[in-house]
C-alpha cells in the first residue's frame, strides 16, 4: 500500500473510532440519565382530586398501563372477548362481555329467582367496572341500593363529600340512597385515589367495609382495635387494597350496610357459618324454596388459603408486577391476569420456561374445571329432586334438611365459581370446596328420599 | 511544509481526537472502577441496581463479592470473563436488547456453581462424590437466595 493510502486509511479508521466513542458517550450520558429519575410535577393534587387524568399528568408511565385496562384479551377460563351488541336508549354499550349464562345452563338453574339468572356476564377490565354496572339487566329485574357503587366506582371522593368529611358517614349515606340517585354522585370506575394517598402516593384502605372487616378478622387473630391504614405492612398493603373489593359482602339490614363477613374466619366455612348465625339468605329459590346464598367473588379470601399468600406473595406481584421502564421499576398498571404477563409475573420467581408455567396452571385449571362440573350437576340434580317432591306435595318441615344440604352445596360451588381464578388461587383448598359441596349435594338427595338420612 | 506532512498532521489530529473521546468517555463512564473489586463498580449501570440491592440483603455480602462468585479464581480466566462479560453486557444495555427479568448464562452459571465448590469445599466434595461421574449439580438450583435475596 502507498503511504498516501495508508494514511488516508488511518484517518478512516481514527474517524470511526471517535465516531463510535462518541456514540458511545452519549448513550452512557442517556443511561446515567435515566438513573436519576426525574419526577415532575405538574399539577397539585389534593385529597379531592378523584379524576386519573389529573393524577396522570405528573404519573404518565403508571396512568398508561391503567388505561390499558380496557384490553379485552381471552384466556381459557378468564378474560373477555369483546362482542358487538346493537346499542340501546337503555344500554348504549356496543360491546359486551360473553354470558356466562349461556355457556352454562346450569347457572340458571342454581340462581333460579334471582336477578344473576337474568344476566350474567364475564368479567371485563378495569375500565369498564361502572358502564358495566350501569346497564346490567339485573338492575332492571331489581331496584339495587348505592351499596352497589363502593366497588363499582372511583367514591372516596364521593364518600367525602356526602359524608361531610367523613368517609363512613358518606358510606353509610350513599348505601341507603337507590342505585340509580347515587350513581349520578360518582363518574369514574375505580382510579388512583381509591388506593393511593394524594401526597405521599403510600398504599391506603379507603373502602369502610375492608378497614371494618379486617378489624374483625384480626380481632379473632388476638389483634385488638386493628386500624389497617397505620398497622399493615407495605407488602401487606399490595393485597389489601385489592381485597377492598375482591372479596365476598353481602348487604347487612334494611340500611344496606356493605359487610364483609369474616367474624369467624376467611374460609368458606366459617363464612357460611356466621351467615347461618346471622340468619341471612339472598334470596329463595324459586325451584325448591330453599333460603339460599349467593358468593361473590372471594378472590382475596381464596388467596389467603394459597401457598403465594403463605409464601408472602401479594395481589400485586403477579397482576400488577414490577416492570422497568428506563431505569425506573414501576408497578404494572395495567392489572390483568398473569397469564398474559408470564414473564414478568411468574418468571420473576420461578425460573422455568414460560411454556412450562402455562402448562403447570392450566393443569390446576382443567383439574379444577372438571371437579366444578361435577360439583354443579350434583347440585343441579338435588335440584331437581327436590323440586319434584316439592310439586308432589310434600311439606316444608320435610324439606328443611335437604334445603339446608342446597344452601350449604350451592354456596360452597358458587365460592369456587365466581372466584376468578378456576382455582389457581388455592388449588388444594378449592377441591376441597368442591368436594364437600358434592358431597353436601348428594347428601342433600338423600335427605329428599328420607329426612332422617344422615 | 510538504503535502505529506500536512497529511501526518491531519492523521495526527485525528488518532489524537479518537484518544481524547475514547479516553474521556472512559473516565466519564468510571471505567477504572471495573478493574476493581467493589461491587459497587457493578452497578455502575442502573440495570445492575436491583441485583446489588439484593446482594446487600443476602446472606454472602459479608463472605463474598461479585467477583467472588461470579468470575474464575485465578488471574488470566478471571480477567478474560470479566472482559468478556463486561463487553457483552454492555453491548446489551447500550443496544437495549435484553430480556427482563435478566437471566443467567450457562457459562456463567457454571462459574458461579464452581464458586460455591471453592469456599464450602468439604461439604461440596461430599455431595458430589457419590454422584457419577459427568452428572452436575447445580447448588443455586435450590440455595437461590443465598447470593441474592429477592
Amino acid at each position: 500500500m502507498s503511504r498516501r493510502g495508508l494514511i488516508v486509511l488511518t484517518a478512516v479508521i481514527a474517524a470511526v473510532a471517535a465516531g463510535g466513542g462518541v456514540a458511545l458517550l452519549v448513550n452512557i450520558v442517556e443511561r446515567k440519565q435515566e438513573a436519576r429519575n426525574p419526577f415532575y410535577r405538574v399539577v397539585a393534587l389534593t385529597d379531592d382530586t378523584d379524576d386519573p387524568a389529573t393524577w396522570g399528568k405528573n404519573f404518565p408511565l403508571q396512568y398508561d398501563g391503567y388505561r390499558r385496562t380496557v384490553d379485552q384479551v381471552r384466556t381459557r377460563f378468564g378474560g373477555s372477548e369483546a362482542l358487538p351488541r346493537t346499542p340501546t336508549k337503555a344500554d348504549p354499550r356496543s360491546i359486551v362481555g360473553q354470558s356466562k349464562l349461556e355457556e352454562d345452563p346450569r347457572l340458571k338453574t342454581m340462581w333460579a329467582g334471582y336477578a344473576f339468572a337474568k344476566d350474567f356476564r364475564e368479567d371485563r377490565g378495569h375500565a369498564y367496572m361502572l358502564a358495566d354496572q350501569t346497564y346490567t339487566e339485573r338492575q332492571i329485574v331489581v331496584k339495587q341500593p348505592g351499596t352497589c357503587l363502593n366497588c363499582h366506582a372511583s367514591t372516596y371522593a364521593a364518600y367525602k363529600k356526602l359524608g361531610d368529611g367523613d368517609i363512613v358517614k358518606g358510606f353509610e349515606r350513599m348505601n341507603q340512597t337507590p342505585y340509580a340517585e347515587a350513581r349520578k354522585l360518582v363518574t369514574h370506575p375505580v382510579a388512583c385515589i381509591d388506593c393511593h394517598a394524594s401526597d405521599t402516593m403510600q398504599l391506603r384502605v379507603t373502602r369502610p367495609a375492608f378497614i371494618e372487616g379486617i378489624r374483625a378478622l384480626k380481632g379473632l387473630q388476638g389483634v385488638k382495635d386493628y386500624d389497617v391504614n397505620s398497622m399493615a405492612t407495605r407488602q401487606e398493603m399490595r393485597a389489601y387494597v385489592c381485597g377492598q373489593c375482591h372479596v365476598e359482602y353481602y348487604f347487612k339490614g334494611p340500611e344496606k350496610r356493605l359487610v364483609y363477613p369474616w367474624a369467624k374466619g376467611l374460609r368458606v366455612d366459617e363464612i357460611l357459618a356466621y351467615y347461618d348465625e346471622q340468619k341471612f339468605k339472598d334470596w329463595t329459590h324459586a325451584d325448591t324454596g330453599a333460603p339460599v346464598l349467593k358468593a361473590q367473588h372471594p378472590e382475596f379470601e381464596l388467596w389467603s388459603q394459597g401457598i403465594h399468600a403463605r409464601s408472602g406473595v401479594a395481589c400485586a406481584d403477579c397482576h400488577m408486577p414490577y416492570k422497568r421502564e428506563g431505569a425506573l421499576k414501576i408497578s404494572d398498571h395495567h392489572v390483568r391476569s398473569p397469564l398474559l404477563n408470564v414473564n414478568r409475573a411468574c418468571q420473576t420467581c420461578h425460573k422455568w420456561p414460560e411454556d412450562e408455567l402455562k402448562a403447570r396452571v392450566d393443569t390446576i385449571q382443567q383439574r379444577h374445571f372438571a371437579l366444578r362440573n361435577r360439583a354443579m350437576d350434583a347440585l343441579v340434580a338435588l335440584i331437581a329432586d327436590l323440586k319434584a317432591v316439592r310439586a308432589a306435595g310434600k311439606m316444608d318441615a320435610e324439606l328443611e334438611k335437604a334445603r339446608d344440604f342446597q344452601r350449604k352445596a350451592q354456596f360452597f360451588l358458587d365460592f369456587t365459581e365466581a372466584e376468578n381464578s378456576t382455582g389457581f388461587h388455592a388449588p388444594q383448598e378449592a377441591a376441597r370446596i368442591l368436594g364437600e359441596s358434592i358431597d353436601f349435594s348428594r347428601r342433600g338427595q338423600l335427605a329428599v328420599r328420607d329426612p332422617k338420612a344422615r | 511544509m510538504n503535502l505529506l506532512a500536512v497529511e501526518g498532521v491531519v492523521v495526527a489530529a485525528a488518532i489524537g481526537l479518537a484518544a481524547g473521546v475514547g479516553g474521556y468517555t472512559f473516565v466519564y463512564a468510571n471505567g477504572a472502577s471495573y478493574l476493581t473489586n467493589d461491587p459497587a463498580a457493578c452497578a455502575n449501570c442502573h440495570v445492575m441496581r436491583d441485583y446489588y440491592a439484593a446482594w446487600l440483603k443476602a446472606s454472602h455480602r459479608a463472605a463474598a463479592s461479585c467477583n467472588d462468585c461470579h468470575t474464575p479464581p485465578n488471574l488470566v480466566p478471571k480477567y478474560a470473563t470479566k472482559a468478556a462479560n463486561g463487553f457483552w453486557h454492555s453491548f446489551a444495555f447500550t443496544t437495549g436488547r435484553f430480556p427482563d427479568p435478566l437471566r443467567i448464562k450457562p457459562h456463567n452459571r457454571e462459574i458461579a456453581d464452581g464458586a460455591c465448590r471453592i469456599c464450602h469445599q468439604d461439604i461440596t466434595e461430599a455431595i458430589d462424590g457419590p454422584h457419577p461421574r459427568g452428572e452436575k449439580l447445580s447448588c443455586v438450583r435450590c440455595h437461590a437466595t443465598v447470593g441474592h435475596l429477592q
